[in-house]
């Protein structure tokens, strides 16, 4: 058969590879833009519910586009503003604690008196069925940060029950919920030690 | 005819499973099986991808030289795993929330192109693609039972978050077997994997002797 003859041929299996590889990368960018404006859509509505979460009630802007960027204690950090007529009454930024086995990325929204909205951990690698239990789906543990501040409770109670502070451990894993409370603890500092800029309030209303 | 697609369909469920008899796949298989759910994800979407890749390899295998064919192989299975990343990304996004760590998986698993190799190069698209399913289901069995198993002792629970997956309808899945449960944390670590697969081998061996200790008992007294 003529295929088989030239199956065989050096020059057949260059073309064949670079023919194939020509071939998945035109298949592959082709895809990468059909489907580009769809993925960052499903990613923008994906980060505005899990913002939504930590925002109860009703806000008049569009966060996602309402941002401001604040040198944090560690690097910069993205706050998200929400305001009602023009005016901001809460706003929401990351905060990373470090937990048993890496990083545990949290989103809090603060209101404009300084107090918790609500805290959702966002992604962590805490052992499963043990650490896990900070996530909503898992346990109510992270809800007891709504509705604290600094001050309620005060500055030396912001840790775990071990620690001589007020909130819950698990059992078999301090680490974890330690850097959550840690984190979030360092996240109401930020918003104390920013608070004009965070509010939008240094200059006048803009 | 009938007898070769029931030799294939024996295969890739019982005699020549991936993960019981030709020990692929083990590196996925070990970080995603610490429950059943998990197991059960991860076998959909790698009997999704087997399918897809053995039959390409299949419909292409007259024009691929043996001299090139793992880079092409690769190149095609590469390529088709990304697509199906994508595309799920983009327009399944809340199934994508839940596979997507198993679809990247899905490419450093040798199964795949082990298939490909053995089996799609060098047979029709319609046996290749019946090999695909075959080999797929019998890896999501597998990985279920082993997911199930390290659940039960890890956590207690059998199916937890299965809603998650398969959508709410499923949620009566989820059961706890033993209430009020500490936890035991080495079976949902890796070391619990390689303990759970290494017993679930040996009792597939028994089984297996038994069976042909019994055949050759029958054919003896025939």
């Amino acid at each position: 058969m003529k295929l088989e003859e030239l199956r065989g041929k050096l020059s057949y299996q260059g073309i064949l590879l670079g023919g194939a590889a020509l071939l998945t990368s035109a298949l592959l960018s082709f895809f990468s833009q059909a489907t580009e404006a769809d993925i960052k859509a499903a990613e923008a509505a994906d980060l505005k519910q899990s913002l939504s979460q930590v925002l109860p009630g009703e806000y008049d802007n569009d966060l996602l586009k309402d941002t401001v960027t604040l040198p944090g204690s560690q690097d910069e950090v993205l706050v998200y503003r929400a305001r009602r007529a023009g005016k901001v009454e809460a706003v929401v930024y990351r905060v990373t604690g470090y937990g048993y086995s890496g990083a545990i990325l949290c989103v809090m929204g603060v209101s404009r008196e300084g107090k918790i909205l609500g805290v959702r951990v966002i992604s962590h690698k805490e052992t499963p069925g043990l650490g896990d239990k900070i996530e909503p789906a898992r346990g109510d543990w992270i809800h007891a940060f709504e509705g604290k501040y600094l001050g309620d409770p005060p500055a030396d109670k912001w840790a775990v029950k071990k620690d001589g502070g007020v909130f819950d451990q698990f059992a078999g894993a301090t680490i974890t919920p330690r850097a959550v409370v840690k984190a979030v603890k360092g996240g109401l500092e930020f918003f104390d030690s920013n608070k004009a800029k965070l509010l939008d309030e240094a200059g006048g209303v803009k | 005819m009938n007898e070769k697609y029931a030799r294939i369909t024996r295969d890739g469920l019982w005699d020549n499973n991936v993960v019981f008899a030709q020990m692929l796949a083990l590196c996925p298989l070990l970080a995603v099986t610490s429950s059943a759910t998990n197991g059960l994800g991860m076998g959909l979407a790698t009997t999704t991808v087997l399918l897809l890749s053995n039959i390409i390899i299949s419909s292409v295998r007259q024009f691929v030289s043996p001299e090139v064919r793992i880079p092409v192989y690769i190149v095609l299975i590469a390529t088709l795993v990304t697509l199906v990343d994508m595309s799920l990304n983009a327009w399944a996004h809340e199934l994508y929330k839940v596979l997507g760590l198993f679809i990247a998986l899905i490419v450093v698993n040798c199964a795949i192109l082990g298939r490909a190799e053995s089996f799609a190069s060098k047979n029709s698209v319609a046996d290749a693609a019946l090999d695909g399913l075959m080999m797929g289901l019998g890896f999501t069995a597998s990985l279920v039972l082993i997911g199930g198993v390290r659940e039960i002792f890890g956590s207690g629970t059998l199916f937890a978050n299965a809603h998650l997956l398969l959508g709410p309808a499923f949620a009566f899945l989820e059961t706890t077997i033993v209430p009020e449960y500490k936890g035991f944390l080495l079976m949902i670590l890796p070391p619990g994997g390689f303990m759970v697969v290494g017993l679930l081998l040996a009792a597939k061996r028994v089984l297996d002797q038994r069976r042909a200790a019994r055949i050759a008992l029958i054919a003896q007294e025939a």
